[in-house]
């Protein structure tokens, strides 16, 4: 059951991709890439961390992905269809480029070895996947860097609205 | 379902975006597979804190979320700029910084 539902989220998680390189609209481009973050976010839940896949989807598919849609609507009915390229052989590049990264991180990813059995007891991996020993975790080891990303927003949001505020 | 599928899912997920990077022209389209990129990196992380069973991966992918937030929110910043000041999205017009 379990492979089932990774074998079939995975395929939706790859076919989303590829129509976002494929699309050539970028607002389609978007709507395929909210379907692949939510496949991702259904074998999060397959891998027992419940509140990564949550704020996959409230944060990634929810806020960040209705941001991007915002901002193509906003400027991609103006922009019209860009220029066919002239430059075909940067497709072929392309492609050759993915072909060697993949040949580079497939056997680099086989050659990992876990080290032992995966752990496959109850309590083990409730507790991975629960949310208060995410949450004691990050509260008590990762506590600076959980203050420094506050600040890391805050210089975000000044920054776009330094950068998109119209010059007068 | 082994880490090892996990792991190709994720390199099979980041060669797509890296090939999106260079094929397309759209400077949006181009932030949508970045963002296809950063996920295959999340994925590999929740895989191996699954298997590790540590739950540090999972922290780190919280981390990744809020720099891709803020990466995104930069960007598209630029992204409207750049419209406003060229008036195009392409990124082969976007090279005044070019030598």
């Amino acid at each position: 059951m379990e492979d089932w539902l990774f074998y079939l989220f995975g395929a939706i998680a790859l076919t989303a991709a590829l129509f976002v390189v494929l699309m050539k609209r970028v607002f389609y481009s978007a709507l395929s890439l909210i379907i692949c973050l939510c496949a991702i976010a259904g074998i999060y839940l397959l891998l027992e961390a419940p509140f990564i896949a949550a704020v996959q989807i409230i944060v990634y598919a929810g806020a960040i992905m209705v941001l991007f849609l915002f901002v193509i609507m906003l400027l991609d009915p103006f922009s019209g269809a860009l220029p066919a390229d002239k430059r075909k052989y940067l497709r072929y590049c392309a492609l050759v480029l993915g072909a060697a990264t993949l040949l580079l991180l497939v056997p680099l990813l086989r050659s990992y070895d876990p080290g032992g059995t995966p752990h496959d007891s109850v309590s083990a991996t409730t507790a991975t996947g629960s949310v208060s020993v995410l949450a004691e975790t990050l509260f008590r080891d990762y506590l600076l860097p959980f203050e420094v990303t506050s600040v890391l927003i805050l210089v975000a949001i000044i920054g776009v609205v330094v950068l998109a505020k119209r010059q007068t | 379902m082994s880490i090892l599928h996990c792991l190709i899912l994720s390199a099979l997920l980041f060669t797509i975006g890296t090939v999106g990077v260079i094929v397309k022209k759209n400077i949006i389209a181009i932030f949508l597979c970045i963002e296809l990129m950063l996920n295959a990196v999340n994925l590999s992380f929740v895989a191996f804190s699954r298997y590790l069973n540590q739950v540090h991966g999972q922290i780190f992918v919280f981390f990744v979320m809020v720099v891709a937030a803020a990466e995104a929110a930069v960007g598209l910043a630029i992204a409207i700029a750049l419209f406003r000041n060229r008036n195009t999205l392409s990124i082969d017009d976007a090279d005044i910084m070019k030598w």
